[in-house]
């Protein structure tokens, strides 16, 4: 059998979902950003609630995210998603509403926000991209960014004395009693990829069952900011990110032990 | 006849609220506007109504939960006074950026920073003249009793809703604080889903297989979508200027001097006019019920016709400024002001307004 | 059972990032020598050895990768 024959819509396994717009995401080569919006999308038209769904997008890079899932978007100020969902959802219960934030929105400015939307057990989804570094501003360090790591505003590495240590929040946010799902994943591998939406797919219904916060947040590359091919910065987030923020679930109230 | 009730500003406005059918009020402890929020919890408007009350961990969240309610469509709003208002004004400027309608009241203490808890008007300029960053104006109402309390939150989402705008309601210490009787208008009732789909089509309420999907945000990287845009507001701005002044004038047919004043400092300036008017001086006085829109045309009109103007004003003189535009020239324009609390008697306004007169 | 894959790239709108080839368990994908409209040495299949088994597509971050999957 050759390939033309093979390539024909009933052999089709795997497609752009419709809930992704045609736009051409801004986003760099190889960034994750592009991967998670993917996934969300597929859990989304999965569970068939395309017309169930508020999204709020962050500042940073991903504040253009309402130009590539298609569904009804609130852009939040700088940190203020969780503000936002909680509201919508509050107001709308039946809803499944979802912020995505990058670590400069969600771990800096935004972190009143987030640990008190945790706090009060919010019903929404959080997707926490974490890459060490603010990608739209150009690469500054973010409270995420690791020590020694080289940004624009540590260039000789981020020093803890002069800079604080980096801001480890998923473990901080498990112990508070209003979080009912809290993982940490990551896209660079078809393997991880998978897993990543199925995490993103049980926040997603976790959010209906009345039981708090879900919060996944995906260890993630900005190779751009990192100054590496996307391929390197994959590796070096395994062999440098990973340590410090190792993947797998970190709390889960509905898990039998 | 309307049931009259003793209550609060504070409490007129939570009142009204519920009875309003607002969907949603979320707010931060602050003197002197704390009743607000107390009245609704205890209300417990969410077992009857079904309407939201949510107390924030801080005026910034507050602010944004209304950006995130606003967005849905819903009816919803803040309070909060000086200080806190000052950490909305990052949401107050996203909220008219993105077009959001909302109410949000202020009940002004005395400032800068700290201040003081007792009541004042000083935050004029911050609210009349935008606030937060950025080319935008929001619609400003001066309530200057605890019924206008009540009545402002309907007309205020109603013009919200009217002109997709944030209303401030700017009131002060004293209309939170002082208690009268307040005529409890007829209920509404909150919105329906399909009301609210009719009234606000842009809001994020899902995406149907009949529309694209909705957007709401105040980004525009592209410097001619946002001139558009500025541009788009302005209109907007003319529109709300030519509709929806609104004023009182008391005594001014004959007069020859003409006090302005807005919010509690109006009520002041009645008794002014009474004691003037008794010793034979023909005073008026005009209350900008609207602060924006302001009375400017009006305001013009009069300045032909009197000996002077004098704005009373509990700050160091801000609305006098918009007085003078309105004036032009055409005829001297003082001020008389109290500060950090301090709430002027009529007899040190007559005293002040002889002085700027050369009267005796 | 064994299946044998194909895949098309959007190469309008493929980044030419990598991060496919590397996940690629038969070594089925390279970046072309050719460029598209942006400048990007954009995605392509090479050989037979394809098993579309979509580890490719479900990482690639502008979702450019159709695949197609038969039994044999």
């Amino acid at each position: 059998m050759n390939i033309e024959d093979i390539k024909k819509p009933e052999n089709i396994v795997y497609k752009k979902t419709p809930i992704l717009t045609d736009n051409v995401m801004h986003y760099c080569p190889g960034c994750s950003h592009g991967t998670v919006h993917k996934l969300i999308a597929e859990v989304i038209e999965e569970m068939g609630i395309q017309e169930e769904t508020i999204a709020v997008s962050p500042v940073g890079c991903s504040v253009f995210a309402y130009n590539y899932l298609n569904v009804d978007w609130q852009q939040a100020a700088h940190g203020r998603a969780p503000a936002l969902a909680t509201a919508a959802k509050r107001l709308n219960p039946e809803k499944y509403v979802f912020t995505y934030q990058g670590d400069g929105d969600l771990a800096s400015i935004g972190t009143a926000e987030i640990i008190h939307a945790c706090s009060r057990g919010e019903n929404i989804v959080v997707i926490f991209i974490n890459n060490g570094i603010y990608g739209m501003t150009g690469g500054q360090m973010a409270p995420t960014t690791l020590l020694g790591m080289k940004t624009s505003t540590t260039p000789y590495g981020r020093d803890a004395k002069l800079n604080g240590f980096p801001l480890v929040l998923a473990p901080m946010i498990a112990q508070l009693d209003g979080t009912a799902f809290i993982t940490r994943q990551s896209v660079h591998t078809a393997v991880a990829a998978r897993k990543a939406k199925a995490a993103i797919k049980k926040a997603f219904e976790y959010s209906q069952k009345g039981i708090g916060l879900s919060f996944v947040e995906i260890v993630a590359t900005c190779n751009s900011g990192w100054k590496m091919s996307p391929t390197a910065a994959n590796k070096w987030m395994v062999e440098n990110m990973f340590p410090k923020y190792p993947l797998g679930d970190i709390k889960d109230v509905l898990k039998q032990e | 006849m309307a049931e009259k009730i003793l209550m609060k500003g504070n409490e007129a406005i939570a009142i009204s609220a519920i009875r309003n059918g607002a969907d949603g009020y979320f707010g931060y402890p602050i003197t002197p506007q704390s009743e607000v929020m107390e009245t609704l919890m205890k209300e417990r408007p969410w077992l009857t109504t079904g309407m939201v009350v949510l107390q924030a961990e801080s005026e910034t969240s507050s602010i944004n939960m209304v950006y995130g309610g606003a967005c849905c469509g819903k009816k919803v709003m803040t309070s909060s006074s000086s200080p806190g208002i000052s950490l909305m004004c990052e949401g107050l400027s996203y909220l008219a950026g993105a077009e959001l309608p909302c109410v949000i009241v202020n009940c002004q203490r005395g400032g800068p920073g700290l201040g003081t808890i007792q009541p004042s008007q000083s935050d004029y300029n911050q609210c009349v003249k935008g606030g937060g960053h950025g080319d935008y104006n929001a619609i400003v109402l001066a309530p200057a009793s605890a019924q206008d309390m009540y009545d402002f939150v309907d007309w205020g989402f109603d013009l919200a809703f009217k002109y997709r705008t944030p209303v401030i309601i700017l009131a002060d210490g004293i209309v939170g604080q002082m208690m009268e009787k307040v005529e409890l208008r007829p209920e509404k009732p909150r919105m329906t889903k399909e009301e609210l789909l009719k009234v606000a089509p842009w809001a994020t309420t899902g995406k149907t297989a009949d529309r694209p999907y909705n957007v709401i945000t105040s980004l525009a990287l592209e410097s001619d979508v946002q001139e558009r845009f500025n541009q788009k507001l302005a209109a907007k701005y003319e529109v709300i200027k030519e509709n929806e002044v609104k004023y009182e004038e008391y005594m001014t047919e004959d007069a020859e001097y003409v006090f302005v004043a807005f919010g509690c400092s109006a009520r002041i300036g009645e008794a002014v006019v009474d004691q003037l008017r008794e010793e034979g001086i023909k005073a008026g006085l005009l209350r900008p019920v609207t602060l924006f829109p302001f009375p400017t045309k009006r305001i013009a009109e009069l300045s032909g016709q009197v000996k002077s103007m004098m704005t009373l004003e509990l700050n160091l003189g801000q609305m006098v400024d918009d007085v003078r535009l309105a004036v032009n020239g055409k005829c001297p324009v003082g001020f008389y002001g109290r500060q950090g609390g301090i709430i002027y008697t009529p007899d040190e306004i007559v005293e002040a307004f002889k002085k700027f007169n050369n009267l005796k | 059972m064994a299946f044998k894959g194909a895949i098309e790239v959007d190469t309008a709108k493929c980044k030419g990032c990598g991060v496919c080839v590397e996940n690629c368990p038969t070594k089925s994908i390279e970046l072309s020598k050719m460029v598209n409209s942006k400048g990007y040495n954009y995605a392509e299949m090479v050989g037979e050895a394809c098993i579309g088994c979509s580890n490719c597509a479900i990482v690639c971050p502008d979702s450019v990768i159709t695949v197609y999957r038969v039994k044999i």
